[in-house]
C-alpha cells in the first residue's frame, strides 16, 4: 500500500483505481505458480466448489458476460498468459497478456466499444474444462485444469488448447479468483487472432 | 487478366500490375508472384534474420526464414555470424529443429551426417561406403553469402550485386541510430516476443507499417479505451485525432522500400513528456515511484524508456522498429503471414541508471505489450480482411493514391528523401516502385560452401 500512496501523492493522474502490481506482487506470482503443491486436496466440498468456480467462469465467458465473469475476481487480481511455456519473471520478458484489474477493465471495455475489430463480430466459443486438480495453498487454493476452447469466428472453428493454473481465496464469504494462469500449448507460436479471453 | 503460371511471370508485364496510383490485387493473392517473391525480392536484397542480443556467444543460434528458406543464424565457434541453411546437404532434412540454443555442431537425425557450426561437414556414418571423397565442399552446409550486423541487426544476403549493408539501409541508418542512442551504451536486449500471424499477404503488413490514415479508425477501440476516464484524451496516439495531417508528425520515404513514420515532433521536447502519453499499464505507480525515487533528476528520462517511443522505422521488406518492438514480418504462403513482435529491454553496463534499469524493464515489459493485444489483432483482422475482398476478381485494383498530384503535399529533400504529411499513402507507392524494380530483373543469388 505504501507505494500507491506515494503515488496518489504526487498527484497521481490516472483515474482509474492504481494498480497493486509490484515486485513482491509479481514475486508471489512466481512462487506460487512455479512450485506446485504435491499433495491434492481430498474433500470433495472443496473440491466440488473450486470446480464450480472454473466451470461458472467457462460458462460466461463463453456467453459474452464479461462483467459478470470479472465479478468472479478479487479485487486484486491478475490474468496471466505466459508467452514460453515455463512461464518466465513477468518484469523481464513479455507476455501474451499479463493484466491487473484495470487492465481487465480496459480489455472488456475495449471489447464493448463496438470497433474491436478483431471481436466484430465476436467470436463463438465453447470451452470444456476437465482434468480438476485442487491444492491447498497458503491463502486458499491452487486449481490446475485443461481446457479445450472451440472457437468459431468469421467462417471457421478453431481449437485452443492448453491448462490453466488458478488461485482461489475467500473474500467476504465468497470464493474469488486471485489469479489466472493460461498455458496455451503453442503459447510461443505465432498466434491467430488471440483476441478473446482465454 | 489472369495470371497463372510460372513461366507467365517471365513475360509479366509489371508496368501494368504497379501503377502510379495503384496496385493489382494479384500481387496479394497470385501463388505464382509469391513464388517469384522470395527470389527476386527475398533473394536480392539485405533480409533482417535475427539480432546480435539473440546469439551472445560463440556456439549460440537461432532459427529464422530467409523467405521461405529455412536457415540457423549463429555465432560459430570462432565468433563469426553466420546465416546456414538449415537443410542437410545429404537429403534436405532439417538439421536443427530446434529454434534456439548453443551447439558447435549440428548432427542430422536423419542418417547422423554431422556439421560444425561453421557450416562444414565433420563426417557421415561409415564413410566406407562411399566412393566420393567427403573434403569436397559440395558436400558442406549452404550458407548465406554476405552475413553483416549494423549495430546489432544482423541482415543477409544471397546477391553478390547487392551494395554494402550501410549503402542499402542509407537514409533509414539515422533513425535506426536514434533509436539505439536513446538507450544507455546505445543498445537494447531482444527479449521474448508477442508473435502473431494472419492469413494474408505479407506486403499488406509492410503496407500498413507507415500508414498514418488508418490509425483513428482500425484503432479506434484502442484510443477509447487508453482515453477512457480523461477528460482531454491525450494518452497513446491521440494525436492523429482532429486533422493529422497539420500535426508535426511526418511520413518519410527513404529509399530501397525503406520508410519512416516520426511522431516524435508531437511530443514535448523535455524529459518525461513521453512517458505522461502512456496509459495504465499493470504496475505502473509502483514502478514510477520506485524510478523517481531511486533516480531523482535522471527519472524523467528513464520513464520516457519504459513508454513507447514514437516511431516506425520500417527496413524492406521485413523488419518493422515500431515503438520498442523489433517487428519481423515473415511471409509463409501468398496468404499467410507471421509478424513477430520481439520486445526489447533496456541494458545498463554502466550503470547510467543506477540499478534501476529493472524497474524501467518491469514497465517497459508491459507498455509493449499493449499494441500487440489492443491494437494489432484488430489491424490484423484488417489484413485477413483485405485478402478476402481481393477475392473478388473482377474488381481488379488496390488505390495507394493518397496525396498525388496534391500540390506541396510530398516534399524531396536534399538527401533525395520525400517528406510529406501523416496520413499520406507517398511511401506506399515508393515501395511499390521499388518492388517492380526488382521483380522486373532476376538477382545473382548464390550461396556459398566452406571450402
Amino acid at each position: 500500500m505504501e507505494t500507491v500512496d506515494e503515488f496518489a501523492a504526487q498527484g497521481g493522474r490516472h483515474a482509474a483505481p492504481v494498480s497493486y502490481v509490484d515486485d513482491a506482487y509479481y514475486r508471489r506470482l512466481l512462487d506460487d505458480f512455479s512450485r506446485w503443491p504435491q499433495v491434492e486436496v481430498q474433500e470433495p466440498v472443496v473440491r466440488e466448489r473450486c470446480r464450480s468456480v472454473l466451470e461458472r467462469e467457462a460458462r460466461l465467458l463463453d456467453q459474452g458476460r464479461f462483467e459478470d465473469w470479472l465479478a468472479l475476481y478479487a479485487p486484486r487480481c491478475a490474468y496471466w498468459v505466459p508467452a514460453t511455456p515455463a512461464a518466465a519473471d513477468p518484469r523481464r520478458e513479455v507476455t501474451v497478456s499479463f493484466d491487473d484489474r484495470r487492465r481487465l477493465e480496459d480489455r472488456i471495455y475495449r471489447l464493448r466499444t463496438g470497433s474491436a475489430w478483431s471481436q466484430a463480430p465476436a467470436s463463438r466459443t465453447v470451452r470444456l474444462v476437465s482434468n480438476v486438480e485442487v491444492f491447498e495453498n497458503a491463502s486458499g487454493y491452487l486449481t490446475r485444469s485443461n481446457f479445450l476452447i472451440a472457437e468459431f469466428r468469421a467462417g471457421e472453428t478453431r481449437m485452443l488448447a492448453g491448462w490453466s493454473g488458478h488461485r482461489l481465496a475467500q473474500h467476504a464469504g465468497q470464493w474469488l479468483i486471485e489469479v489466472k494462469q493460461v498455458n496455451l500449448i503453442d503459447c510461443d507460436q505465432n498466434l491467430r487472432n488471440p483476441s478473446i479471453v482465454f | 487478366m489472369n495470371i497463372s503460371t510460372f513461366s507467365d511471370l517471365a513475360r509479366r508485364d509489371w508496368d501494368a500490375l504497379v501503377r502510379e496510383d495503384r496496385v493489382h490485387r494479384s500481387i496479394y493473392t497470385d501463388p505464382a508472384i509469391f513464388e517469384l517473391e522470395m527470389t527476386h525480392v527475398f533473394g536480392a536484397v539485405w533480409v533482417y534474420l535475427a539480432h546480435e542480443s539473440q546469439v551472445p556467444k560463440d556456439d549460440d543460434f537461432v532459427t529464422a526464414r530467409l523467405g521461405l528458406r529455412p536457415i540457423i543464424v549463429l555465432r560459430d565457434m570462432n565468433g563469426k555470424l553466420r546465416a546456414l541453411y538449415n537443410r542437410c546437404t545429404h537429403r534436405g532434412a532439417r538439421i536443427c529443429r530446434q529454434e534456439r540454443g548453443s551447439a558447435r555442431a549440428f548432427q542430422c537425425p536423419y542418417h547422423g551426417w554431422t556439421y560444425f557450426n561453421t557450416g562444414k561437414l565433420r563426417g557421415v556414418p561409415w564413410p566406407e561406403g562411399y566412393a566420393c571423397d567427403f573434403k569436397d565442399p559440395q558436400y558442406n552446409l549452404a550458407q548465406v553469402p554476405r552475413v553483416e550486423s549494423y549495430r546489432g541487426f544482423i541482415f543477409g544476403t544471397l546477391n553478390e550485386a547487392a551494395p554494402p549493408l550501410p549503402e542499402y539501409l542509407g537514409p533509414a541508418a539515422r533513425p535506426i541510430d536514434q533509436w539505439l542512442d536513446r538507450h544507455p551504451g546505445g543498445r537494447v536486449a531482444v527479449r521474448e516476443a508477442n508473435r502473431l500471424k494472419f492469413k494474408g499477404n505479407w506486403k499488406l503488413a509492410y503496407d500498413n507499417a507507415a500508414d498514418g490514415y488508418h490509425v483513428i479508425f482500425s484503432h479506434r477501440s484502442l484510443l477509447e479505451m487508453e482515453n477512457r476516464g480523461e477528460k482531454d484524451p491525450s494518452k497513446g496516439m491521440s494525436f492523429y485525432a482532429g486533422k493529422p495531417d497539420e500535426a508535426p508528425m511526418y511520413v518519410q520515404y527513404l529509399g530501397h522500400g525503406h520508410h519512416f513514420k516520426d511522431k516524435r515532433p508531437n511530443v514535448a521536447k523535455r524529459p518525461g513528456a513521453l512517458w505522461e502519453m502512456e496509459a495504465a499499464h499493470p504496475g505502473m505507480e509502483h514502478y514510477e515511484s520506485a524510478i523517481r525515487r531511486k533516480l531523482g533528476d535522471k527519472a524523467a528520462r528513464a520513464l520516457d524508456l519504459a513508454a513507447s517511443e514514437p516511431v516506425n522505422i520500417n527496413i524492406f521488406p521485413n523488419l518493422s522498429i515500431l515503438g520498442n518492438h523489433i517487428q519481423v514480418i515473415e511471409p509463409l504462403a501468398v496468404d499467410e503471414t507471421h509478424t513477430t513482435w520481439y520486445a526489447t529491454a533496456v541494458v545498463d553496463e554502466a550503470g547510467e541508471f543506477d540499478g534501476a534499469a529493472d524497474d524501467i524493464n518491469a514497465l517497459r515489459m508491459r507498455t509493449q505489450e499493449a499494441f500487440p493485444n489492443f491494437g494489432e489483432v484488430d489491424d490484423a483482422t484488417n489484413f485477413e480482411e483485405i485478402q478476402k475482398g481481393l477475392a473478388a476478381c473482377e474488381d481488379e485494383w488496390v488505390y495507394m493514391h493518397r496525396g498525388l498530384g496534391v500540390p506541396g503535399r510530398v516534399k524531396g529533400e536534399p538527401d533525395g528523401t520525400l517528406k510529406a504529411p501523416a496520413t499520406d499513402e507517398v511511401f506506399m507507392r515508393e515501395h511499390m516502385r521499388e518492388w517492380k524494380r526488382l521483380m522486373s530483373s532476376p538477382p545473382r543469388v548464390a550461396v556459398t560452401r566452406l571450402p
